[in-house]
Formats: structure tokens, C-alpha cells, sequence
């Protein structure tokens, strides 16, 4: 949910209309997931496919040219474990 | 102010809603609204009125083109009736929950089954809790003035709601009465030009209607409530402007008869004219009879009709509705939750009178008061006029 959003009802913008394009980014999916993926660096290829399917596009490559997820953004689906090509993804407790 | 015209009331509020200067009127014809909405076509083909007719294939896409258009910052006007409402119901609590000061007539029409094209108030009273302001007139005139003073109700900043004019299907809209029309210039300086507080702009995108998550709907739900209840004040004050400026002096509730009557008839919209020939003549007999007539539903004056019934024995509530399996009709409901609380309740009775446009008359309102005094209308309610075996 969008921070702002969380308000007293005289706070709340008219008719409940966003004024702010684009404020679904502070939208806390991350709140959802009781699962989270875990990475194991080893078995990992760094193919990037996990990302490729995240349906939250909130994987993306670090320096080290993994990919982690935003658990800000992360529902815990597990798509990223089912797709992963060497089974380096695990879904793990929250 | 101009001469009385003898005209039909529904191209009275038509006038009205052109001389409110409109952008756009949304509307699919529907008896008995469909004289106010044709007149209006007629206006806008022929260029005395510069606004945007959209010709939708259904009441749904009506009242839809209309929350897009008053979204959009435009002065938006539909119509409709019964199954029209009805098939509307779903977009009446967007066009609140989004604040859009839409105004609508609503030529109260029974519902089907069976199908019926005349008066009651089963299409609104299945509407009450959709937070629009809801106002009922009484007779040609109120129908047009309340008209043009609805739009600067709804569009006032405090309120933003949408607003719907109650008025009796054929009774009035199709009945010939005198009518005073009101100076252009007068209504252009009453009502000033729409100025949305947000509007659908693509230099300044809005999201209008998103998802509200458990987490905001109450707020959202509380934000409309609140202003539909501060709207009573609004509506006073404006009716107050109208009477100063433009025409005649229209009070939320307003009563009829010896100040003092110890029974009250309670009624809403156009009956109201029948029960005041009965109340005189009552009056005129000895009898201690007298009148309120409800003109501001929702949100309900409870201050102002307290005060009004104050020195009451006993009400007569008129209910133009059934509202099958409660204890009573919609209004005698409402009225007897209000009392409710209050140490001093006179004794409510309830005639549920006039459905699906059978007449009651200044006969019947003697009748009823009658068997009131006697005792005899029963503890919840009386369906009037029903023929019955037993
Ligand atoms: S669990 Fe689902 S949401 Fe989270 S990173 Fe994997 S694919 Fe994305
Ligand atoms: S899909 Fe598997 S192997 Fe490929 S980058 Fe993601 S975690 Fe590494």
C-alpha cells in the first residue's frame, strides 16, 4: 500500500483520486509473501532468467552479476525458483 | 421576474437545465423523464444550447458518459426513471464515491413487475444509500427552480456530490402548470461557471477510481459521508441565495397548517399539494391537523423536522414505496429511528399510498386522518387502497 494512502479520512485526497502517477512504486508488495527466494551463489550461472520471469520485475543483476530479488516488491510466488534452469533458486520461510 | 406561462413541467426543467448552461447532457429516453431529455436534443440541434448531447444506448452508458464528462471538468446533466435508475444502480455510488456533482432528474416511476409506467417513489427509496443529495419538489415550479439551484448545490466545493431532483412521474412532468421563468441574467450571476477542484487533465495526470484496499476504503467510504452530511448546510445556504436572488423561498422541511397541530401528515414530493387541501379543509372543520413536507431527503434534516413536529401528538407518515418484510415504509422507517432517541415521540402511523400511480385523494388524507384519531391505522403499517377478500 502506498504510504501516503495511509491517512486519516480528511487527509485523503477528493474522491479517493491519485493525483501522483506513478505511486504504485511505493506499493509494498513485499508485505504479502510468507515464502522469499534465496539465491545459492553456487550453483547459480548467472543467466538471468529468474528476472526474465518475475512477474514483479524485481529482479535485476548486481555487481557481481547475480540476481537478487527486492524483497520490497517480491509476493514470494515462486516463479523465479520453478524457472531457474539449475535449481539455484530456494524458497525459504519469510 | 417575468409572467406565469402555462407550460408542461418536464420542458420546464429542460429550460431550467439550459439556462444552467450545461456542457453535457447524457441521457437515454425513458417514460416518464423522456419530454425533458427530447427538448434538450432539440436545444443542443438547433444551437440554443452550446453543450455536447451524448445519445447513449442505455441508462448504464448514461450515467457512465456523464462520470467521464463531469470527471473531464464539464457541467453534466442526465435524466432518468425507474428501470433506468435501476440499471444505473452500480455507477450512482461511483459517481459519489468519486465526488462528481452530476445533477439528475429523476421522474419517479414504480418499479416492475408488473410493468408500470406511473408514479411512485419505489425507484428512489431502492436508491437511498447511494450519498447523493437527494431533493424532492413538490409541484412545476419547485421542479424547475430546484433544478438550477441543484447544480450550484453539487458543484458548491464543500459538497462535490452528485445531486438527484425527485420529481413525480406524470403528475408533474407531464401535467401543464403555471410556470415563472427567472431571468438569464439573474441565474448567470447566481451560478457561476463550473470550477472542478480535480479534473482529467493530461498535463497533470489523475487516476480516477483506482483499487481502494482494505486498508483505505473505510477513509474513502467516511471522506464521501462527511461531505454528503456537511452538504445539508450548503443546501440551506443556497436555497437561502435562491430565495434572495431568484425565486420563491424553499426550506429543507416546511410546514403547512396551525403551527400547533397535534397530527401531522408527513409527505414527500407532489402529494403534498393533495394533503394541503386536505389539512385546510380539516382545519377549516376544527380539526387539529396539519402538515410537513420533507423536500431534503438525503442527507435527512433531523434537526430541522425534530423541530418541526415538536408540538405533534401524532404523524401520519406517507410512504409512496414499499419496502416488503421491514416494519414499515422507507420514510415512516427513517422517521421512527430518528425518534428513537428522543424523549418526546409522538405516536407514529404509516399509509403506504398512491403505488404504482393509483390516486389518493383530499378524501383519502380525511380518511386517513380519521382513522387515525380512532385508532385504527394499525401498529406498523397500512397498505391504502388495497382491495382485498377478507
Ligand atoms: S518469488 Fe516471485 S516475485 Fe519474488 S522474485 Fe521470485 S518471481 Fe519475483
Ligand atoms: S535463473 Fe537461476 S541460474 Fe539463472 S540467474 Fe537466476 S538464479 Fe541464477
Amino acid at each position: 500500500m502506498s504510504e501516503l494512502a495511509i491517512c486519516a479520512w480528511q487527509k485523503l485526497e477528493l474522491g479517493t483520486v491519485i493525483t501522483q502517477p506513478g505511486n504504485a512504486a511505493q506499493l509494498r508488495t513485499g508485505d504479502w509473501k510468507t515464502l522469499r527466494p534465496e539465491t545459492d551463489t553456487e550453483k547459480c550461472i548467472k543467466c538471468g532468467m529468474c528476472s526474465i520471469y518475475c512477474p514483479e520485475f524485481c529482479i535485476s543483476e548486481n555487481e557481481e552479476g547475480y540476481y537478487p530479488a527486492d524483497l520490497f516488491y517480491c509476493k514470494g510466488c515462486g516463479i523465479c525458483a520453478n524457472e531457474c534452469p539449475k535449481q539455484a533458486i530456494s524458497m525459504v520461510m519469510d | 421576474m417575468t409572467k406565469a406561462i402555462g407550460l408542461e413541467v418536464s420542458l420546464a426543467i429542460a429550460e431550467a437545465v439550459k439556462q444552467a448552461n450545461v456542457d453535457v447532457v447524457a441521457a437515454y429516453p425513458i417514460t416518464p423523464q423522456t419530454h425533458i431529455v427530447e427538448e434538450l436534443s432539440v436545444y443542443v440541434a438547433n444551437g440554443e444550447l452550446d453543450a455536447e448531447y451524448i445519445p447513449v444506448e442505455s441508462e448504464h452508458s448514461a450515467l457512465s458518459a456523464a462520470v467521464g464528462s463531469s470527471a473531464a471538468g464539464a457541467r453534466t446533466y442526465t435524466a432518468t426513471a425507474a428501470q433506468g435508475l435501476a440499471f444505473m444502480h452500480e455507477i450512482l455510488f461511483i459517481t459519489s464515491g468519486l465526488r462528481l456533482p452530476v445533477v439528475m432528474t429523476v421522474a419517479n416511476r414504480a418499479m416492475s413487475a408488473p410493468i408500470s409506467i406511473w408514479n411512485d417513489h419505489g425507484d428512489i427509496m431502492a436508491e437511498r444509500d447511494i450519498g447523493w443529495i437527494q431533493i424532492f419538489a413538490e409541484n412545476g415550479q419547485e421542479a424547475y427552480e430546484l433544478t438550477i439551484a441543484a447544480f450550484k448545490i453539487a458543484e458548491d466545493r464543500k459538497v462535490l456530490l452528485p445531486i438527484c431532483v425527485n420529481v413525480d412521474g406524470f403528475i408533474l412532468t407531464h401535467m401543464i402548470e403555471p410556470v415563472t421563468f427567472i431571468d438569464q441574467k439573474k441565474i448567470d450571476d447566481f451560478l457561476p461557471p463550473y470550477s472542478p477542484a480535480l479534473t482529467l487533465d493530461p498535463d497533470k495526470p489523475a487516476t480516477f477510481g483506482p483499487v481502494g484496499v482494505p486498508e483505505v476504503y473505510i477513509e474513502s467510504r467516511k471522506q464521501c459521508e462527511q461531505a454528503l452530511l456537511n452538504s445539508k448546510a450548503v443546501v440551506q445556504q443556497v436555497l437561502e441565495d435562491w430565495g434572495k436572488s431568484c425565486g420563491g423561498k424553499y426550506k429543507l422541511v416546511e410546514k403547512n397548517g396551525n403551527d400547533k397541530a397535534k397530527i401531522l401528515f408527513i409527505t414527500m414530493g407532489s402529494l403534498g399539494e393533495t394533503t394541503m387541501t386536505a389539512v385546510k379543509e380539516l382545519e377549516e372543520s376544527g380539526e387539529s391537523a396539519g402538515q410537513v413536507r420533507i423536500r431534503l431527503w438525503r442527507p435527512f434534516p433531523r434537526e430541522e423536522f425534530l423541530e418541526a413536529i415538536a408540538d405533534a401528538d401524532e404523524l401520519i407518515v406517507i410512504d409512496r414505496a414499499l419496502s416488503p418484510g421491514a416494519h414499515n415504509g422507507p420514510v415512516a422507517q427513517e422517521i421512527k429511528a430518528l425518534l428513537f432517541n428522543e424523549s418526546k415521540r409522538p405516536k407514529v402511523h404509516n399509509v403506504i399510498a398512491g403505488l404504482g400511480g393509483r390516486d389518493v385523494t383530499v378524501k383519502d388524507f380525511q380518511k386517513m386522518y380519521a382513522m387515525a384519531k380512532a385508532d385504527e391505522l394499525g401498529p406498523n403499517y397500512l397498505i391504502w387502497g388495497v382491495r382485498s377478500d377478507a
